[in-house]
């Protein structure tokens, strides 16, 4: 072949996989007027909402007491139920991805239950626990301990909705990194904790850090258990999902959407900082695979 | 310090990974575990190192029960194939990270400094302290690895398959390497290899394992000269395999188009096994083993010919010179010079040599027939 054909090949690059340009603009078009409808749209109209009365409005809805109150609930629970679920997500993992046991996979499937359950369910499942007419509703109110319709119950519901994040991230990581490198520090003379936080901590942090993130997300946004769980106390067990409902039942849509676009701002910080972690995350995973 | 396995067992889900092995290895020794994959080497060597617990058997470290002791007290140096460094640790900190965990007489940063700095020299990566493993080829991962190993001062070096995931030329490179390390350094060594090539150079003493046992330990040279069972015969170099019938002293097959002088085994089925060299091509129009040529290939300075003899075209590979000139379907006669039969005895295999002379008395006249089917 001549030189110059051999060129004029280079200049088309020519698609070897894919479909034809008419196609590609089809299925991009489809692609992004669904994410723009379903996504995007809810989004902006959160916003749109929150200021259609002026800022005046909007910053007043911020500024009342049971919005703060609320604000500090969410951040309360999501301050116990993150940091608890980051240690019983990482012992999970450790278990199941490093030990072989019997009932690992009853395990697993058990660790999935949160997700499969629908959250109402779950918050029901906890008013039977510690409700007046259970098993631990009379002990517990012998000993002046307040579950349902306070902050444990709260908490502990949240503890329960977002329990798979961390774990869920973390077991395939770990998984696909085996146990040679434990081994490695085991047989140098490194002991159990040692090996934990100078070794395996080291080699699943991006994963960890992005499991606590997602966690994080949730813990915030979590409605269906903590509705049944809490009694909607205003200004006592509301929390910001709570109080964005009663809001809007109240016919304050303005003020609704105000909190509610405060919850959006929450949400979309986290996967601002998501994204920029897999970007990173992604980096440092090539480089093992590489290794 | 020696170190001596005895009697261990090890099932997975009902399969035995290690049925009943005993190894000794005396203090200073370089010894390769050679088998094929599945054969039960790395769980052998795994056990001796504590990483996993043998259903039944005791390892001892010299006199010692190695049960007794928690794996990071044994002070064992482990080399993985997949070199297990850590990920996120300068080549420095890896190397320094057995020193840095150690109990008893721990070392100030400046003389475990000094220590990586004498370790990296020993395995020539001198000025790559400050690198991640990433940075580094496969070769020096493997020798990091292998400094971080020798860093604790372990009383036994074992080594997993580790030059298993090298290609051929750096594995050519290191093996010779270890070799000067392990001259210079006495360490008592233990590698699990499934290349015999790398076995053979390597060891003091090979042990060949296949289905969780061992089918022989002894010299290099012992095992390739004198394979005390047909699986180490086939496993160590080229062979050809060819069912005989023992009869008065004589190994026969098809009619007498073999016949071989065999001494003292047993009557019965048997096992002819032949070396590429066992075989010589008949030139002086001698009498010899009528074949049929089905295939030539060329390999280095030899030419590799396939023949195939007897009624059920057993075939059998012998090296001729690369001038020869032998094309597919010509026909020609070869005598065996060499060689083995291995005949069932009562306690595994009997097994006797072939002398270069026990190629007499083929009726090979007669034999011609069996080229015309």
């Amino acid at each position: 072949m001549s030189e110059a054909a051999t060129a004029a090949r280079r200049k088309t690059p020519r698609q070897v996989i894919g479909e034809g340009p008419r196609t590609r603009f089809v299925l991009i078009a489809v692609a992004l007027a669904f994410l723009g409808l379903m996504l995007i749209a809810p989004l902006l109209v959160v916003f749109i909402e929150a200021f259609s009365r002026g800022l005046g409005v909007y910053l007043e809805a911020l500024a009342m007491p049971d919005t703060m109150s609320a604000l500090q609930l969410t951040l309360l629970v999501a301050a116990i139920a993150v940091p608890a679920n980051l240690v019983f997500g990482v012992a999970a993992s450790w278990a199941i991805a490093k030990f072989d046991f019997k009932g690992k996979s009853f395990l697993l499937t058990l660790i999935d239950l949160p997700f499969a359950v629908s959250p109402v369910v779950s918050g029901l499942i906890f008013v039977l626990l510690f409700g007046a007419n259970s098993v631990l509703g009379p002990w517990l109110q012998d000993m002046g301990i307040q579950v349902l319709f306070a902050v444990p119950g709260i908490v502990i519901a949240t503890i329960f909705i977002t329990f798979p994040f961390v774990a869920r991230e973390l077991i395939p990581l770990m998984q696909q990194q085996g146990s040679s490198e434990e081994e490695a520090a085991v047989s140098l003379g490194a002991g159990g904790w040692r090996t934990f936080f100078l070794v395996t901590l080291p080699n699943v942090k991006w994963g960890l850090l992005y499991g606590v993130l997602l966690c994080n997300a949730r813990a915030m946004g979590e409605f269906g258990a903590v509705s049944v769980v809490s009694g909607h106390i205003r200004g006592q067990t509301n929390t910001l999902p709570l109080h964005i409902e009663i809001l809007y039942n109240d016919n304050k849509a303005a003020a609704a959407f105000a909190v509610a676009s405060l919850l959006a701002m929450l949400a979309l910080v986290t996967l601002a900082v998501k994204t920029m972690l897999e970007a990173r995350f992604a980096g440092s995973l090539a480089a093992q695979r590489r290794h | 310090m020696q170190v001596r396995a005895e009697h261990i067992s090890k099932h997975y889900a009902g399969l035995a990974a290690l049925d009943d092995v005993s190894l000794t290895v005396a203090s200073g020794e370089l010894v390769a575990l050679l088998g094929p994959s599945g054969s039960g080497k790395t769980t052998l060597l795994r056990t001796i190192a504590g990483l996993e617990v043998a259903d039944s058997g005791v390892v001892y470290f010299n006199d010692r029960d190695a049960a007794q002791s928690r794996i990071q007290d044994r002070g064992v140096g482990f080399v993985f194939q997949h070199y297990a460094l850590f990920k996120h640790m300068r080549v420095m900190d890896n190397i320094a990270f057995g020193l840095r965990a150690r109990k008893r007489n721990k070392l100030k940063e400046a003389e475990i400094r000094k220590r990586v700095m004498e370790l990296l020299d020993l395995v020539q990566l001198s000025g790559l302290e400050k690198r991640f493993p990433s940075q580094l080829s496969g070769g020096q991962r493997q020798r990091v690895a292998l400094a971080r190993a020798l860093a604790i001062e372990p009383s036994v070096l074992l080594l997993d398959e580790p030059f298993g995931a090298l290609d051929a030329r750096v594995r050519k490179d290191l093996r010779r390497w270890l070799r000067e390390i392990h001259e210079r350094t006495g360490h008592t060594t233990l590698f699990v290899t499934h290349d015999q090539e790398e076995a053979l150079e390597l060891a003091d003493r090979v042990v060949v394992m296949n289905k969780g046992k061992i089918e022989q330990s002894a010299t290099p040279d012992e095992i390739y000269d004198t394979p005390a069972t047909p699986f180490v015969f086939s496993f160590i170099g080229e062979s050809s395999v060819i069912p005989v019938v023992v009869g008065n002293g004589r190994a026969t097959l098809d009619e007498r188009v073999i016949d071989l002088e065999v001494g003292t085994l047993p009557d019965g089925p048997a096992q002819l096994y032949l070396r590429p060299e066992d075989i010589a091509m008949v030139t002086d129009g001698g009498p010899g083993i009528p074949g049929l040529v089905v295939s030539t290939r060329r390999i280095g300075g030899m030419r590799r010919v396939t023949i195939e003899c007897g009624l059920a075209r057993h075939r059998i590979e012998f090296d001729a010179p690369a001038e020869t000139p032998i094309a597919n379907s010509q026909r020609l006669q070869v005598r065996v010079i060499g060689g083995r039969v291995y005949g069932a005895g009562s306690e595994g295999y009997e097994t006797e040599k072939l002398a270069a002379s026990a190629t007499s008395d083929f009726k090979w006249a007669k034999a011609e027939g069996w080229l015309d089917r």
